[in-house]
Order: C-alpha cells, then structure tokens, then sequence
C-alpha cells in the first residue's frame, strides 16, 4: 500500500512530475465467467511527459498484468488506442498526463465489440464499413499501364483528398455519435467521410447515383441529427460537419432527381 | 484440433504481406492474412517521408533513372547487398508507385513554375517543368544523387496502406485479425502452414497452406529506444529461426535514424532534412558539414547518426533531465511549407513535446529504426532451405540493403517485393510438383508441442518475469549493440542475454488466465525475442570489421577481404544458448557496381582480391559499349531481367525518356 500523498493539481497547471496520479479504469472481460464491469483504481508517480501508454504500460508491467489495452505505434497515428478518458473519446498514446486531473476515468470506447476492459473490436466494425460503402478506388478505365507516364492530377486536388485519406479508423467519431447509439448500423462519420474521399477523386468512377444507393437512407447520411460530436473529437481535425453537410445535399439532390 | 486451409498463408498484415496476398489472389490463389492488429494499423503506417522511385518528374530529379537509383542503393549498402536484388527492385519501384496512383494513392503532386525551397541552409528559386505539372512530385532524402522520394505530404506510409488494404478488402481477402502465429508446420524440407493462436480468446488452430510467407515487419523492440511500433518485436523472423533450419540472414545489421524525438524515440521524417533542415548542437552550430562536407546532413541514416554519437560524445549535445540531445532545425522551412508537407512532424512536436515547429528546435538522438537482417531467402522471395516458406519486406533478407538501408527504400521494398513475391508463391501454387499431401499427424504434433508450451507457462512453477526479462534485453541491446560496436562490450552483451535466455525457460506468471492475457503474450514472445538479440550481439561480435551501420570501434574499417560475406544465423538445437553463425560470401566477380568508396563516410577500407580484377572489366565493358544504350551496356555488366516475373521486365517511361505512343 503506498500511502505518498495525492496532491491535488488544476488540469493544465502541473509541470509534470512529482505527483500521483489516479487512473480509474473501467474493467470487465465478457469472456471469464462471471466478470462484471467495475471501476478499479491504479495509482502511479506522474513522470515529465508522460503519457496514457506511458502509464498504462508501467501499470501493467508492475501493477497488474491482466490490465488489457491496445496500443500500436504510441504515435497518434495508427489509431489503436481510442478509449474515454474522462469520458471524452481520445486518443490515449496523444493524452498527455499533466492534462489530467487528479483523479482520471478511462473506458472502453461504448458502441464497438467489447474484447476486454479498454481493449474494443474497432476493426472488425471498420472492415465491415469498407466493406459496406465499397471503400476501394473503381478505377475509371480498367487497369492502367505501369511502365507508361502516370495521369497527372491538380496538385491542389490531390492534397485535399489527402485530407480526407488521414482518417485513422479510430472510432472517436463513432463513439461520440448520437445516431450510432440509437442505429446500430449508422455508417458513422468515418464511413461518410469515405465516400467523400472517393467522391471527390477523379480516378473514381461512381457516381452521386451509386453514392445515393450506398448512403441515400438513414442509416446513411440521412440518419446524421448534426450534432457533430464526431467533428469536435476527431483526432486528426478532419473537416467531418463540411463533408457530412456536402454528403447531404448532393445526396438530397439526387434524390430528388 | 481446429484446422483451416487455404493457398496461400500470408503472416502480416503491413503493406508487404498485403501486397503479396493480392498478388496471389489475382493470380486465382485464395489467401488468408494472419495480423496481430486490424491490418491498417500495422506499422507500415509509419513511414512518413516517402517511397524511392526514380520517376525523375521534378526538376532536381531530372536525369534520375534505374541506374543512378542502383548505385545509391548498393553505395548505401555499403556493398552489403545482393545487386541482381537491388536492380530488380530498382526497375519495380517506378511502377509500384504508378500502380498505386492508379489504386487511389493521392501521391503529392508537382506545380508548374517557379518555387522556393531550402538547400544546403540557403533559400534558392527552383523551377519546374510545365510538362511534369500534376505529375507525381518527389523530395530530396539521404544518401541519394537525385530527388527520388515520392511522397504524399509526411503520411506516404498511411496513404500507401490504405490503398493497398482497400485492394484486399475489394479483392475479398480475409485478415484474421487479432491473431499471431506461434510456430511453422514442417518436416524439415517442406513448410505446411503455421500454428495460431487466437489473441481475443486464447484458442489454437492450425492453418494448412501451400506457400507460407512471412511479412511481419521489423525488430526494433529489441531495443529500448527505437522508432518502432509496439509490435514490432520480430516474431516473424523467430518463427523461421525456431524451425532450425531456415536460416536469418545479417541479423547484426541493425539502422539507427538520426532523428527520433527525444526521449520517446517517435520518428520524425529523413524529409524534414530532405526539405533543408538542419541539425545543431548545444551551441546552435550547424555541425554535420564539418564532418560529412559532401552530403553534410543528407549522407546516408548511418554515417548521420555515428556523427551525431560522436559529436554528442565530444561534449556538444544539449543537456535535459534524460541525458543529452541535439537539435533539428526546421524553423527555416517556413510556417506553409511545415504545415502542408510536414504536417505529421508538426502535430508530433505539438502533441509529444509540446513545441511549435515552425518556431522551435526539436529535440533528437538517433534511436533504432530498421531491421536489415531478416529471413533468408532467394531473389524469388523463397527459403532456399525450406521449400513453400518465403518472406517479404522487412522480415526479408533477399537482400537489398545489406549493411544500411537508405531512407525512402523500405517502404518501396514492401510494395515491390510484396508484388514479385507474391507472383512467385503464384508460380510456386500453379506447379504440380509443390502439391503435398499434409501429413496430419505431423500437424497434431506441433499443435500439441504449442499447447504444451502455454501450459506450462500458465501452470508452470517458474519465477522469472517475463516483463522484466523483456526490460533488461531492451536495455542490454541498446547500451550495448547500438551505434558504436565493440568486442568487450558484445562479449558482455552475448554472456548476459544468454543468462536471460535460460532465465526465460523459467518465466513464471502472475496472470495464470490462457485466454486474452498480456502478460502471457509477453512471455512466449520474450522467449523468441532473446533468440533474435542473441543473433545479433553473436553476430555483431564475430563481424571484425565495419560496414554500414554495424561499426566497431574495435576494428573501424570495412574489410572487404575478410568480410565481404553475409552472416546466416541457423537454431539446430532448442536447447541451445546461442545460433549456429555460417558465412555466404558475395561474388565479387559478379557485380555490376564492385565495391569502392561510398561518396560518403570513412574513406579507408581494405578491397577484396578480386576488385581490382573485376573493375577492370567493368571498365573495359564500359568503354567496348561505348557507344550503345544504357540497358545494353547493364545487361552486359550483370543480368538480371531473368529472375523478374515477366509482367515486371518493362523499361519505365519518364519525362525524359519518352516513348513514341
């Protein structure tokens, strides 16, 4: 039992270090019998830039090794490692703990398939959603030649599909979605901001027709109630209400026609 | 015993192993890819500044081709690599990165007229061609003669995944996610599948196929300080070692990219350098030109790095509470430029240190970057010991960096070899001679050997942890197989992870739960990742000389003479605490490029018998084919279109080299 005092430091106002922090996780493993979600509570020392995968690593290699938790590149990159924390969707291996509080909750992230404690199956849901808004290039034209000259592309077009490439398929938009809670298969904004993606490339064939059976219906782009949790968590700062509201009346005007 | 069959057996879900399962899938052969994490998040994802291909579209590119990419290439080796490997790859690169344009790669494109860049700490007005506007653009990276590194903003790696991940998604492949082999089925000639170990419940099965390929990436976490993402502990590379019959090739070749932020050890780009940035010591100097005046801050990762070291070990690093530091500077850049092309840095430094780039110095110190070694095999991507076992990318060693990789060319291997692997396990599927009746008894006795194994782990009375076993390995690779090499310190090294390897057969756990328990995982996984150190603190011990990135101070020259040989590390005995070391010597005689000085670096070295001979016949060539094209004269000097599948021979079209439609 460690009895180091918990001195209490503002959000933003610790420089780091010399503190204890208190990580409230919310655990639970569907697959051992007779597992219920409940709160435990790990206390560590706040090292200078130490972050959630710093913590939460140093909690399972000295603390508990049972803690699950998915991390990957630690580097706000690859989208592994989505959880609440204080209840917000975030990136966890990006949490900085002098952000913290003194006390923090960290939760799986609600809606995906829970694996176990902050570990959730957000792969299988976003395979599905490729899968579902045939998220894959339909080349206009069959196959090109490779050995010849690439087609040129407007450079400005091709560094605004690179902004809607950047998503990381980490399910904070999902997450936060208050459609998602009420239609189980709502394609998210992460699935919205594929067909945008493909939408705006040139080398796609489809067309707003295609698009309109893919999202045209509510648990497409008719399903969003706009209130766009999904744009203020995104990690990555993708412009999700613009596409969403772009997405919506290209597809009401296709409707309509 | 749950069993599952397929054609092909793709272990990895990065770029390399997605790539080659779609090669296979189109070619009419089902495939199914086995990834520890959803396939987008694999650590090809990283790679931020860019692919190599000689493309040549920019006007500091222009007169780029497959050879001036083939002598950069084998230069950075520091002759390390096989050249027929090396010219394949280079006549592939140009139409990977075409095929993935044409998959939806919003590579970053070039504009028309004039623009201003920074070279050499100097703003200078450059100007591009009309005819290359929209083309596919390309930045200046380390080690390379031309600006060859095509690239979409920092995110290459992200972009490239996507797309290709996309193909298997529409091509209907299945990734089995979340799942990790544990062993190779084999009968010591012929490899049958693998073992696997479901990650969410902790459940066995066997998976039967034709052709098994290994494509899981790199071992960086060996070490404590790397770039590497978490997974990349090299269980690839230990499946074929603990076949004991495949071999790992060059394992003691291990990269350290000058720039990982420090301390944490995130990477941020060679472009950040490419685009004109500058690295500085404690006193604000600009330090790389006194020692490297020819490429200064762009030579290749390996002399950049052991000058930093040396420069640090001189008194020059910046101090911090870790332990000391340099500095990269890319304030000169300007706020647009850090904002478009190098956004990934920029949101790193914002998120990591909490500094504005576009203002302030990043601190850096070179950290593990690139596995070089891998497992062995031909330049078809098979293992010339087991026959249906074949690797590609990283976990590779066919073997196209030798002792350093340059920066840039990775991320085209995965997508080049991934194609020319992919097509040869085609081949290898199509022949009737490789259909084998799997002997089942054979499967039930590897499933039970792995089912043993976690049992004993879980029940077992052991009272080694298996986490801080993991920890001391970390820190014994880092200390002391990093950047400067060694005998006393690789001895030390050897005797203490072999101490550790035995402390491993002991591993006791808190967690005794055999379903989704991390503390299980980190056990069976450090019980293979001490095998690996050991291939490379025994291999970097025997290796007496320098070359690349491997470096002892002991025996500071490279030493052709004795040394122009690749290490294959073998694992007869499992009971054993070290590998069985055997050498593949390089035919000199048989080399387009035969070694000399790298242009950069140390300038001393000691020559092969044989290199004076076989430059003088290369020059004869060259002068008899004077006048002839540059392909005449190649294929003359060393053919090697033979071992290309035959949709990849094409010459590839640039600006200036056009062809007649």
């Amino acid at each position: 039992m460690n009895e180091a005092p918990v001195r209490v430091v503002p959000r933003e106002a610790s420089g780091g270090g010399g503190r204890r922090l208190k990580l409230q996780v919310l655990r639970h493993n569907p697959r051992v019998a007779g597992s219920v979600p409940h709160w435990q509570t790990y206390e560590l020392d706040e090292a200078e830039g130490m972050t959630l995968f710093i913590a939460l690593n140093e909690i399972r290699d000295q603390q508990d090794p049972s803690l699950q938790f998915d991390f990957v590149c630690r580097a706000g990159i690859c989208g592994s490692c989505a959880m609440l924390v204080d209840g917000r969707p975030q990136l966890a291996c990006r949490t900085l703990a002098r952000t913290l509080g003194p006390v923090t909750t960290l939760a799986p992230l609600p809606f995906f398939e829970l694996i176990g404690d902050l570990s959730v199956n957000t792969g299988k849901w976003m395979r599905g959603m490729s899968e579902r808004v045939r998220g894959w290039l339909h080349a206009a034209g069959g196959e090109s030649d490779i050995d010849r000259i690439e087609q040129p592309m407007d450079p400005e077009l091709a560094d605004r599909i690179y902004e809607l490439d950047r998503c990381i398929e980490c399910g904070c938009c999902v997450a936060a979605c208050g459609t998602a809670r009420m239609r189980e298969d709502f394609v998210g904004a992460a699935g919205m901001n594929r067909v945008a993606r493909f939408r705006l490339d040139p080398r796609d064939s489809r067309s707003d027709e295609d698009w309109y059976d893919i999202v045209g219906d509510d648990d497409g782009v008719f399903g969003c109630m706009s209130l766009l949790a999904c744009h203020d968590v995104c990690p990555k700062e993708l412009p999700l209400a613009t596409q969403i509201a772009y997405l919506r009346r290209a597809m009401v005007r296709q409707g309509m026609t | 015993m749950k069993v599952v069959q397929t054609d092909v057996l793709v272990i990895g879900g990065g770029l390399a192993g997605l790539r080659l399962a779609v090669a296979a899938r189109r070619r009419g052969h089902d495939a199914i890819v086995l990834s520890l994490v959803p396939a987008k998040r694999s650590h090809s994802k990283a790679a931020q500044g860019g692919m190599q291909a000689s493309l040549g579209n920019v006007i500091k590119g222009q007169g780029d081709n497959e050879d001036v990419h083939f002598e950069d290439t084998v230069r950075g080796s520091d002759w390390g690599a096989d050249q027929a490997v090396v010219r394949m790859f280079v006549n592939t690169a140009p139409k990977a990165v075409r095929e993935l344009a044409a998959w939806g790669v919003p590579w970053s494109r070039v504009r028309r007229g004039d623009r201003e860049v920074v070279i050499n700490g100097q703003r200078v007005t450059i100007t591009e061609r009309d005819e290359a506007h929209g083309l596919i653009a390309q930045r200046d990276f380390g080690g390379t003669k031309k600006w060859r590194t095509c690239h979409v903003s920092d995110g290459t790696g992200h972009a490239m995944l996507q797309a290709v991940a996309d193909q298997a998604i529409a091509a209907s492949i299945p990734v089995h996610e979340r799942t990790e082999a544990l062993a190779l089925i084999h009968d010591g000639r012929r490899c049958h599948g693998a073992i696997v170990r479901d990650l969410i419940d902790g459940s066995l099965a066997a998976y039967l196929a034709k052709a098994t390929a290994i494509a899981t990436g790199g071992a960086g976490r060996l070490y404590r300080v790397t770039t590497n993402a978490v997974i990349c502990e090299g269980i690839g590379h230990a499946l074929a070692l603990e076949t004991g019959v495949a071999t790992l090739g060059n394992m003691e070749a291990v990269q350290f990219h000058p720039t990982g932020i420090f301390p944490a050890g995130i990477l941020v780009t060679e472009g950040c350098r490419g685009d004109g940035g500058l690295l500085k010591d404690v006193d604000g100097h600009r330090f790389m030109p006194d020692y490297e005046p020819e490429k200064k801050e762009l030579a290749s990762r390996d002399v950049v790095s052991r000058r930093m070291e040396q420069h640090i070990a001189a008194g020059k690093g910046a101090k911090s509470r870790w332990g000391e530091h340099l500095w990269l500077d890319i304030t000169l850049l300007g706020e647009k430029h850090v904002r478009t092309n190098l956004r990934e840095v920029y949101e790193i430094c914002q998120s990591f240190l909490g500094i504005d780039p576009t203002r302030d110095l990043i601190a850096v110190r070179p950290a593990q970057h690139y596995t070089m070694g891998g497992v062995r095999t031909d330049a078809s991507g098979q293992s010339p010991q087991l026959a249906g076992l074949f690797a590609a990318g990283e976990a590779a060693c066919w073997d196209m960096h030798g002792f350093n990789r340059l920066g840039g060319n990775s991320v085209a291997e995965t997508v080049v070899a991934g194609r020319i692997v992919g097509e040869s396990i085609a081949d290898f599927c199509d022949d009737p001679a490789n259909d084998a009746t799997v002997p089942m008894g054979l499967v039930r006795e590897f499933l039970q050997r792995e089912q043993g194994r976690l049992d004993a782990l879980v029940d077992g009375n052991g009272s080694e942890d298996a986490s801080a076993l993991r920890a001391r390995m970390q820190e014994i690779m880092t200390s002391r197989v990093g950047i400067f090499r060694s005998g006393d310190e690789l001895q030390a090294a050897v005797d203490e992870l072999q101490q550790l390897l035995e402390r491993s057969r002991r591993i006791g756990l808190r967690c005794r739960d055999g379903g989704a328990n991390p503390e299980l995982v980190t056990a069976y996984r450090v019980q293979k990742m001490l095998k690996l150190a050991l291939c490379v603190a025994y291999g970097a011990l025997q290796r007496t000389e320098s070359r690349g990135a491997h470096f002892r101070q002991d025996h500071p020259r490279r030493d052709d003479a004795q040394w122009l040989k690749r290490t294959l590390a073998r694992w007869p005995d499992a009971a054993a605490t070290l590998p069985s070391l055997h050498y593949e010597p390089l035919d000199v005689m048989n080399m387009e490029l035969p070694p000399g000085w790298r242009g950069y670096g140390a300038k001393d070295y000691i020559d092969h018998p044989d290199t004076a001979r076989r430059a003088a016949e290369v020059a004869a060539l060259r002068e008899r084919l004077a006048g002839q094209d540059r392909f005449a004269l190649q294929q003359a000097l060393m053919p090697y279109e033979h071992l290309l599948p035959a949709a990849l021979r094409g010459r590839n079209e640039r600006l200036d080299e056009r062809w007649s439609t």
